[in-house]
């Protein structure tokens, strides 16, 4: 079903100043577009009738606001989501942060967590998960609850053991997780080198020093001037030799980061070479 | 339609071959961008517009996030990706979830382009099996735009464009042989 236009463009205007004054949520640097098409599509499955009261329940009902962040910002991850790029981590990037004596990375934007257990999996199969700590942050607490409990339904797990073997898994992906009714609970092992807590991009400041950060199809929802803010964020966040990894269609062309990284072949993978 | 400020092409199963046949008499000189949004598998993206671009004299290629729609100019939108445009005419990109189990759907662009160019839009929804894109077209019809299908007789599957014709008021409904034309004169 589509989303109707119910949401005009000055009402997603004031949907957003009346959030970033309300609860100190800056949604001022998104891109209109989708945040609009996530606006109406919460109207619509809500089955709100007014303007007045969707605005009236944003503003008034902290539980309803958490629903709204939850809803309006895209939750969507798979495991091991574009196989190639986790090709390139298996076979480049961790590698050659296998000499350190400690990694930490950093996943910005994690949603509900596949991804994390992705990282970990591969980082044990290369011996590395036990000087590993994966920092996993979102901005939404709720997706991060369910992150920590590193429960994904079973009937995913056919099109993830796909991704894993397309991207050089070679073990048996079953062996990584037990089956528990409709959910398959992943090792405790992998959930036990993960710090997961909420963090804004938009309006959070550095937090540690990394060797590698990941953040892939979040900046696509940012307009380029809070992309290149958020680009900053992480050039502050990483190392020298560091890598930053980003979604298939970002990039940090044309940033003012650019000309201190150097892309990795074909990947969307750049390493901070000053 | 004069004037006419962007045209998006949708199609599913059988679409390839009619982009194949019109792009090769698309006049080079058009004042518009064409977007096109075909289901397909994931990750055949370079591929797709590689082979379009040896059918046409104009630029072919893959959407980018936050790039202005330029007349002259075929945009792909990229498997796994929705497309949407942005009031300034940039492009948006969204993974979000799957409309009529397709990303990129093609209601969410038509749906997206008619809240934009309004009246000076025009869709063309081709040969497919699933009815993604005929919501779309409604919308685009509301807001004042131009609605196009394939002649379902001339269609490899005729599903998407029959129920774009039940479902929606059609301005044209096209043959293969008609479509390049019919695109030419929108300038």
């Amino acid at each position: 079903m589509p989303y109707l236009s119910a949401i005009t463009d000055e009402q997603t205007e004031t949907l957003i100043s009346d959030v970033l004054q309300l609860y100190g949520y800056d949604f001022t640097g998104y891109s209109r577009a989708s945040l609009k098409r996530r606006l109406n599509r919460l109207y619509s499955l809500d089955r709100q009738v007014s303007f007045a009261e969707f605005r009236y329940k944003i503003n008034n009902d902290s539980v309803y606001f958490k629903r709204f962040v939850e809803q309006i910002t895209v939750n969507v991850t798979e495991m091991f989501r574009d196989p190639n790029f986790y090709k390139a981590l298996r076979n480049k990037v961790l590698p050659s942060l296998g000499t350190y004596p400690f990694i930490r990375i950093w996943l910005a934007g994690c949603s509900t967590g596949e991804e994390a257990y992705s990282m970990a999996i591969v980082l044990q199969e290369l011996n590395l998960l036990k000087k590993a700590l994966i920092y996993a942050t979102d901005i939404n607490p709720t997706v991060l609850e369910k992150a920590a409990q590193g429960m994904f339904p079973l009937s995913q797990m056919k099109q993830y053991s796909e991704n894993y073997i397309e991207s050089g898994g070679t073990k048996d992906f079953s062996s990584y997780y037990s089956a528990n009714y409709s959910l398959a609970k992943f090792n405790s092992e992998l959930r036990d080198k993960m710090i997961f807590s909420t963090h804004n991009l938009v309006s959070d400041h550095s937090f540690n020093e990394f060797q590698l950060i990941l953040c892939r199809n979040v900046l696509i929802y940012f307009d380029r001037d809070l992309q290149y803010k958020v680009l900053q964020l992480f050039d502050g966040s990483l190392e020298k030799l560091g890598y930053l990894a980003l979604g298939t269609k970002e990039t940090t062309d044309f940033s003012p980061i650019s000309k201190r990284y150097v892309r990795l072949d074909t990947d969307k993978i750049w390493r901070k070479m000053v | 339609m004069k004037g006419c400020k962007a045209l998006i092409i949708g199609g599913s199963a059988g679409s390839l071959d009619v982009l194949l046949k019109i792009f090769p008499a698309i006049d080079k000189d058009i004042t518009f961008p064409i977007v096109i949004v075909v289901h397909r598998k994931k990750g055949t993206d370079s591929l797709l517009a590689d082979l379009l671009a040896t059918k046409t004299f104009l630029k072919v290629k893959e959407a980018e996030e936050k790039e202005t729609l330029l007349a002259g100019t075929i945009y792909i939108v990229p498997s796994d990706y929705h497309f949407l445009v942005e009031k300034n005419l940039t492009i948006s990109l969204d993974t979000s979830e799957k409309v009529n189990y397709s990303r990129p759907s093609i209601d969410v662009t038509f749906h997206s382009a008619a809240e934009v160019y309004k009246d000076k839009l025009v869709c063309l929804l081709l040969s497919g099996s699933n009815s993604d894109g005929v919501n779309g077209l409604i919308e685009v019809k509301r807001f004042g735009g131009e609605t196009c299908v394939q002649d379902p007789i001339s269609a490899q599957v005729d599903y998407m464009p029959k129920q774009a014709i039940l479902k929606a008021k059609i301005d044209h409904v096209l043959s293969i042989e008609e479509m390049a034309n019919y695109i030419n004169l929108l300038k």
